[in-house]
Formats: C-alpha cells, sequence, structure tokens
C-alpha cells in the first residue's frame, strides 16, 4: 500500500547537510537577555500579562492567546522583564515589532508543571487545550497555531497524519537531528496527535538522505506499535512543500485555494509533533527548540538547542562565526530563507536555521540577462506553472494573465529561479506581482462598495421623487374634483383652488431642485 | 554590523546562459568537422569571417541601445546565430552574400526587436530568407562533395570568397534538388544512376546530418533543451515521407530515411527549432511546434521551388508559436479535474 508517487519539476541543489552534523544536539546556553516577539506565529500577536520590573521563572505564562487564532508566550527562563517596546524581529521586511525583553538571571528556576498521566482517555478537546496552553505553533516555517490546525476535525472528515520530516532544504538538519535524537517523542506525539483528529493512519515522511533518522523513525515506530508507516523517497528539493509531499505520499493534490483538509489530510512538523507531546504528558510549554547553525562562515556549526528569544548575534558567538568572509545572514534555509540585515534579532518559534555562508559558498548573484524563455524553469517547477510566461506577465503587470496562469498557486520554493541560467530573481516578480494582485483586489472591494453605496443613494432619490410626484398627482387630482363638485357656480372659490394646487406645485418643485 | 539583504533563493545552480550558449556551439563541431571533410574549408571560412562581423555589429548595436557591449557580448548568442546561419550558407559563397545574411541576422533579427530574449524569429533563418529570397542563384550553388568534385584548399577558397568570379568550383544539384526534378526514373534507378545519391541520401550529406543528429543527442543529455521539438519533427517528417514514398515510383517524395539524412533535417531538428526564445515554451507547445515544422518541411521540400525548405518552415511556425502557447497550457498543481471530488 505503501506506493510513492512522483511530482513535477524540483531540482537536486548540493546538499551540505553533513557540515552541520546532524545527529548530535549542541547547548547554546542562555544568553545575558532574551527578545522575544509577542507574535512568533501566524494570527493576533498574544497580549501580555506581565509588566516591566517583574520577575519571572521559566514556564511561566507572559502572554496569552488573543483570540482563537493566537498562542501564549512563557518566558525560556528565569529573569526580570526589564523593557516591552518595539524591536527588530525576523522578518523579511526588517520590521520592529513588539517585543519583551528578558534580563536572565542564570539561575534557570522553573515553575511546577505537569501533564495527563493517560492521553489515550482524554477527550480531544483537552487535549487540544493543553497544546494551546503551551503555546505550540507549527515549528516548519510557517507557524500556523497548532491547536486551530487540530480544530478541523470538528469541519472535516479526516484519514491521515501526516509528520514530515523531508527537511528538503539544503543545509538544514534541525528536523534531521531531533529524528534521531528524539524518535520515540515525534511517534508519540504523531499518535497524540491521531488521537486529537480521530485518524487512522499516521505517515512519517523520511526524505532517503537522511539514513540514521529514517532507521530511528523506523525503530521507534516499530516499538510503539501499529499505526505508523514510516515512508520514504527519493531526495528532491521542494519534495517536502506539504502540496508536494501529498503528492509524493498519495497520489493526490490539494485542489487550488484549499487546505490539505479537504483531502482527510493534516501535516505536521516532527519538532511540532514533540511540543505537542511535551504539552500533553509533561504540561511543557514551548520555550526551546533545535536550531541548525550553518555554513562556512563558522567555526562550529552544529545543531543547537536554543531557547526562544535568544539573539543570533549571541548564537554565532557560540558557532564561532567569522564575518570577515560572510556578507550574509539567512533565516531558515538557502532556498526559502529570508536575509538577515542584522544579527541584533532573537530566534523564534519557527527559526529552524541560520545560515551565515562564505561569500564562496553562496556568491552574491550577478545581474540578470535576458531571459531566453529556455524553460528550465518550467521543468523546475513543482507546481507545473510556466515560470516564464509569468516572468513577462508580471513584468507587463498583465492581471489577467496572471491569473490565467495561475500565479496564485506558486509556492515561492524558488526552484525557477535556481535553474534560471540568466539569473532572473523570478520569485521576487512573483513576490510583487501576487502583492499587486492582492493590493488591486482590495482596491476593487472598497469601489464596489463606494458603487454600491452610489447607487443605493440614487435609488433612494429616484424612489423620492416618485412618491412627491404621486402625492401631487393625488392633490391635484383631489382639487380637481372638489372645483368640478362644487365650484361651477362659484368661480371665486375655484380660482382660489388653482392658485393653492399651483403654489404647491412649485412648492415641490423648489423641494425637488 | 549590517547584512546585505537579498531576496531568495540565495542558491544558484552551476548553469549560466553563456554556458548554454557555448554548449550549442560546442555541440556543432560534430558537424562542422563533416561538413568541411566532404566540401572543404569553406564552412569553416565562412563561420570565421561571419562570427567577427556578427560581434562587431553586434557590439555597435549594443552601443546603439545604450547597453554596455563587455558585459553582453560575454553571453555568446551572436555567435550562435552568425555560426549557425554560415552552417546553412554554400561554403565558398561571396563575402557580400554572408555579410548581408549576418547583417539582416543581427540587425533585422535580433536587435530591431529589443535584442537576445526578444525576437520574435529565429535570427539565423530572418538571415537565411532575406539571402534565399534576394540572391538565389548564389544560395543554391553547392560545392560537389568529396569524390564527386575537386575540394579547393584555403588559399583558394579565401579568393573565392573575396575576389568576385574568380573561384570556378564544381556545384552540383543537391540531393533534394535531383529528387525534385525526377521525373520518370524509378528511385532506385535515380539512386543507381545518379553519382550525388549515397547509400542513404546523399553523398556527404548522410554524414553531415548524422553528425548534428550527435551533437543533438549530446546537447538533449546535457539538458540544454528537451526532446520534444526535435523527435515531433522527426516523426512527423518521416510520417510524411512514408505517405508520400509511393513503394519507390518515379513521383515518389523519398522514404523516411532520405528526408531525415538530406538537406537541414538534423541540423534544423536540433539547432534551429530548439532555438527556445522564438519556439513555443511549453513541452506540449514543443511538440506541436515540432510536428508542425516537420510536415511544412516536407511540404516545401516536396511541391516547392528551394533547395530546402527549413527556413520557411521555421519562420511560420514563429509566428504561431505564441498562439501555440495560449493553448498549451499545463494543468498546474490542485488544477486536475479529480474524479469523485464533490466540491
Amino acid at each position: 500500500m505503501n506506493t510513492i508517487f512522483k511530482i513535477h519539476g524540483g531540482i537536486h541543489p548540493d546538499e551540505e547537510k553533513q557540515l552541520s552534523n546532524p545527529g548530535t544536539v549542541l547547548d547554546a546556553g542562555v544568553p545575558p537577555s532574551l527578545i522575544l516577539p509577542l507574535s512568533q506565529h501566524i494570527g493576533k500577536p498574544s497580549s501580555l500579562c506581565v509588566a516591566p520590573g517583574d520577575y519571572v521563572l521559566g514556564g511561566q505564562l507572559l502572554a496569552e492567546a488573543d483570540g482563537m487564532v493566537s498562542v501564549p508566550l512563557h518566558a525560556p527562563t528565569s529573569g526580570t522583564v526589564v523593557a516591552i517596546e518595539p524591536m527588530p524581529v525576523p522578518h523579511p521586511s526588517a520590521m520592529n515589532n513588539l517585543c519583551l525583553e528578558l534580563e536572565c538571571d542564570g539561575e534557570d528556576h522553573w515553575i511546577e508543571y505537569a501533564g495527563c498521566e493517560d492521553w489515550r482517555v482524554e477527550t480531544p478537546d483537552t487535549l487540544i487545550s493543553c497544546i494551546r496552553a503551551a503555546g505550540v505553533a507549527g515549528m516548519g516555517g510557517a507557524g500556523f497555531p497548532t491547536a486551530v490546525k487540530l480544530m478541523a476535525r470538528d469541519r472535516l472528515p479526516l484519514q491521515t497524519l501526516i509528520i514530515n520530516g523531508t527537511e528538503c532544504e539544503p543545509y538544514i538538519t534541525a528536523d534531521d537531528t531531533l529524528m534521531q535524537v528524539d524518535a520515540a517523542g515525534i511517534v508519540e506525539g504523531a499518535q497524540i496527535l491521531a488521537h486529537i483528529l480521530g485518524v487512522e493512519e499516521i505517515l512519517l515522511a523520511v526524505e532517503d538522505n537522511k539514513p540514521a533518522a529514517l532507521d530511528a523513525m523506523q525503530k521507534a515506530a516499530k516499538a510503539r506499535g501499529g499505526d505508523c508507516n514510516v515512508m520514504t523517497f527519493p531526495t528532491k528539493y521542494p519534495s517536502g512543500g506539504e502540496k508536494q509531499l501529498i503528492e509524493i505520499l498519495t497520489g493526490k493534490q490539494v485542489p487550488t485555494g484549499g487546505l490539505p483538509a479537504d483531502l482527510g489530510i493534516v501535516c505536521q512538523n516532527p519538532g511540532t509533533a514533540v511540543a505537542a507531546r511535551d504539552a500533553v504528558c509533561f504540561g511543557k510549554p514551548l520555550t526551546d527548540r533545535i536550531v541548525t547553525l550553518t555554513g562556512r562562515a563558522l567555526a562550529r556549526p552544529g545543531n543547537y538547542r536554543a531557547r526562544l528569544g535568544t539573539p543570533i548575534e549571541h548564537l554565532l558567538t557560540v558557532a564561532g562565526f567569522d564575518p570577515s568572509q560572510n556578507r550574509r545572514l539567512i533565516h531558515g534555509g538557502p532556498m526559502m530563507g529570508f536575509a538577515l540585515e542584522s544579527s541584533a534579532v532573537p530566534i523564534i518559534k519557527t527559526t529552524n536555521c541560520i545560515l551565515v555562508p562564505t561569500e564562496q559558498e553562496l556568491p552574491t548573484p550577478p545581474d540578470a540577462q535576458a531571459c531566453i524563455r529556455c524553460g528550465l524553469c518550467a521543468e523546475a517547477c513543482p507546481a507545473s506553472l510556466l515560470p516564464q510566461q509569468l516572468y513577462w506577465y508580471a513584468r507587463a503587470k498583465d492581471q489577467e494573465q496572471l491569473e490565467r496562469h495561475h500565479l496564485a498557486d506558486c509556492i515561492e520554493c524558488g526552484a525557477c529561479s535556481w535553474v534560471c541560467p540568466s539569473h532572473i530573481p523570478l520569485v521576487q516578480y512573483y513576490r510583487a506581482a501576487k502583492g499587486m494582485i492582492k493590493e488591486s483586489k482590495t482596491e476593487k472591494i472598497r469601489s464596489d462598495r463606494s458603487r454600491d453605496r452610489f447607487e443605493a443613494r440614487q435609488e433612494r432619490l429616484e424612489r423620492e421623487t416618485l412618491a412627491r410626484e404621486e402625492q401631487r398627482a393625488a392633490r391635484r387630482a383631489a382639487a380637481e374634483q372638489k372645483a368640478a363638485a362644487g365650484g361651477a357656480d362659484d368661480p371665486v372659490a375655484a380660482a382660489i383652488a388653482r392658485a393653492k394646487a399651483k403654489k404647491d406645485s412649485a412648492g415641490d418643485e423648489s423641494a425637488n431642485s | 554590523m549590517s547584512f546585505l539583504r537579498i531576496t531568495s533563493p540565495h542558491g544558484h545552480s552551476p548553469l549560466n546562459t553563456a554556458q548554454v550558449m557555448q554548449a550549442v556551439l560546442l555541440a556543432t563541431i560534430p558537424g562542422i568537422v563533416v561538413l568541411t571533410w566532404f566540401f572543404g574549408p569553406g564552412t569553416l571560412l565562412n563561420i570565421v569571417f561571419g562570427g567577427v562581423l556578427a560581434l562587431v555589429l553586434e557590439a555597435i548595436a549594443l552601443g546603439l541601445r545604450d547597453r554596455a557591449p563587455q558585459r553582453h557580448l560575454k553571453d555568446y548568442s551572436v555567435l550562435v546565430t552568425s555560426t549557425l546561419l554560415c552552417i546553412a550558407l554554400p561554403p565558398y559563397a561571396p563575402w557580400w552574400l554572408i555579410a548581408t545574411g549576418i547583417l539582416s541576422a543581427v540587425i533585422l533579427g535580433k536587435h530591431v526587436f529589443g535584442g537576445l530574449g526578444y525576437n520574435p524569429f529565429n535570427p539565423a533563418m530572418v538571415g537565411y530568407v532575406v539571402l534565399l529570397i534576394s540572391f538565389p542563384l548564389q544560395m543554391s550553388s553547392w560545392q560537389a562533395p568529396r569524390g564527386l568534385g575537386e575540394i579547393p584548399g584555403v588559399a583558394e577558397s579565401l579568393t573565392a570568397m573575396f575576389v568576385p568570379a574568380s573561384y570556378d568550383g564544381v556545384t552540383m544539384a543537391t540531393p533534394l534538388d535531383l529528387l525534385r526534378q525526377n521525373k520518370g526514373l524509378l528511385l532506385d534507378d535515380l539512386f543507381s544512376s545518379t553519382p550525388q545519391f549515397g547509400q542513404w541520401a546523399g553523398v556527404g550529406w548522410e554524414w553531415v546530418n548524422i553528425a548534428f543528429l550527435a551533437g543533438g543527442v549530446w546537447l538533449i543529455y546535457r539538458g540544454i533543451f528537451t526532446w520534444h521539438a526535435p523527435l515531433a519533427m522527426l516523426i512527423t517528417l518521416g510520417l510524411c515521407a512514408a505517405i508520400g514514398f509511393d513503394s519507390g515510383s518515379s513521383e515518389s517524395g523519398g522514404s523516411p530515411l532520405f528526408h531525415w539524412l538530406s538537406g537541414a533535417t538534423m541540423f534544423g531538428a536540433f539547432f534551429i527549432i530548439t532555438d527556445p526564445v522564438s519556439g513555443a515554451t511549453s513541452n506540449r507547445g514543443r511538440l506541436i511546434f515540432g510536428a508542425l515544422v516537420g510536415v511544412l518541411l516536407y511540404l516545401i521540400r516536396v511541391a516547392g521551388n528551394y533547395p530546402d525548405a527549413l527556413a520557411f518552415a521555421v519562420l511560420i511556425l514563429n509566428f504561431a508559436a505564441p498562439f501555440i502557447d495560449q493553448y498549451t497550457q499545463p494543468v498546474t498543481y490542485g488544477h486536475k479535474p479529480t474524479k469523485g471530488d464533490d466540491e
């Protein structure tokens, strides 16, 4: 039953996985201070429940979830809240966002926490609230609140949980490492998630370039019994894209604009599975994660367990950063990660990798040349788009053709840019075009609304005019009737009535104008 | 400290456009070697003279268009255009014929439309067609192959190029011409009675075609272009030839093998219709593009008036490429109509 399906496109960049020595976890230590953004997830920022000057213990709640699509935030160690203000956060736009600065006391005192004794007897709702309370958000990259994703069970019939241990991006080995050191935790986490979702089938997906992780996962799945299938498939970027992985494992495609849940599938990252297990079994909040620190500008690349909020500059120091050969600091992997301007930003729940390459390793791209429509991009595109056509239409700002060529289905994996022999930053064009379309849609909604308002007003005015005319006609008829009835012998009364009617209608007209 | 801000992806494949062009140039070498063996140094001289002229014209055109020549000349694209055109020109052509061809290809075929990547027609074929229509006599005098005529030396070749009417070499009708002009002979009799025919097609030509086929297969193996257009063209050309073969009668249009190994077939299939800029862009589109070139090639060969038909077939299909693109968009992920999907 475990057939593997082929997906279109994909590329084979140098993997560079061995550089960060997958399978060993190093300790990044406790930095002097932590910077904790209130928004480390998709959704509303958490709302604060501490104030500057407060002393907090490790694991203590710092900010509560604000609304449904939000997650709480906990202190990763003990210390004093020294500032709550906008600070630079890891974001492609280098923006500032509200952060909490925690001065660590180095004692690492923690609150007491406890989890469920046996999750198998708990209701899904209880378990979801455990996961929600622990601040778990997707650790693969997007940071979607896990509890919200699990609530798909209420809306759609689900059959399959996929744990996405593909990690197809070059350099990154955080999931690889986690699978090697805590396979049992991942499998148990997966079983908890499956229990919540009410699904029978668990697929643990591992790309075939991670034999040690694959072996560990197979052993753990066997040890825990029954319902976990470890699946492996040939290495290719971007097999780990959620939509691509679903097609590889099931042969089905997530319909455009839809979610995996529409196919009865939910995908989770191995790190998220472990965080869910920790939340349910131990009541432990999510306060640290494994981060791959890699690139040839580091003397000691590796996988480090780091507290959330650790400034990247602290991590670079720990890993022996040599700035002389380096020009770029990348949050994430070389394919989809974004460049950071400053190393003063902290790591967050979604930080799986910090890449500091030498200039020789990942050279600054040369100027783009003309597109020769060679079509290598179309060969590489995992969504079967025609990137070369999208490029022309993006440059021409031709929205109609962009939509006809399904720009919205671009997952921005970067495979097209990677292969482009003319070094055209294709993905950048698509991002800009998507932004443009979004903006013009918003604009359209706004103009539709004002048109509706205008039309409603016109209609009302017409209605009022009509009503007035009817009234006038009625009055005139009444006057004439009256004149006809009694006025034949009395010309004076008739004249008065006529004058009165005339005056009325003149009055109406002036009201109308 | 401040780092460079560059958008993803941060890595890049080792292949660049200049290397694509270099690979195409390299792949023409077997064909050029065989051409030179059978027809003498004329083709080589064409290529060298045409190449130098093309580089100069390209530099001037880039300068006029405010583009940095140093940077854009390095993409080798103009050398590909000039080399392909010069391979197609008759050896020992006068210099002004080559110059007119190069000028038409580089300026009219390429820069008038905005340079590399913006030309709707294959520049080399634009140059070729301008010459074919303007100078039909010079364009159809093709040197007799080795074994059937004297092969000129380098000095003689240079004189032929630069001194008007100095060269009185042996020119012969090509096998394609002979077949078209054949009125009374059975195909077998035509082959045995005419020295220009070799084992499968024309003497020399069959090996020229095999050499270009080899270069083309290497390019496909290198991933420079896909197999779709060439294969589709060869299949439809073969099918048309099979239909028109008429069991080798005096009315026969020639066998599939004859057409595959004659004239510009393999050169066209692998070096001309694979030009990505002026061709169809999706793989399905390339299949249609190649298939239609094959049909047109056959029709113009057997029913037309020109020595070969490739240039016209390609230019006509260049017109059609945007239209083909419009109707051959691949099915995007998530757009497949799924069976039993009630949404």
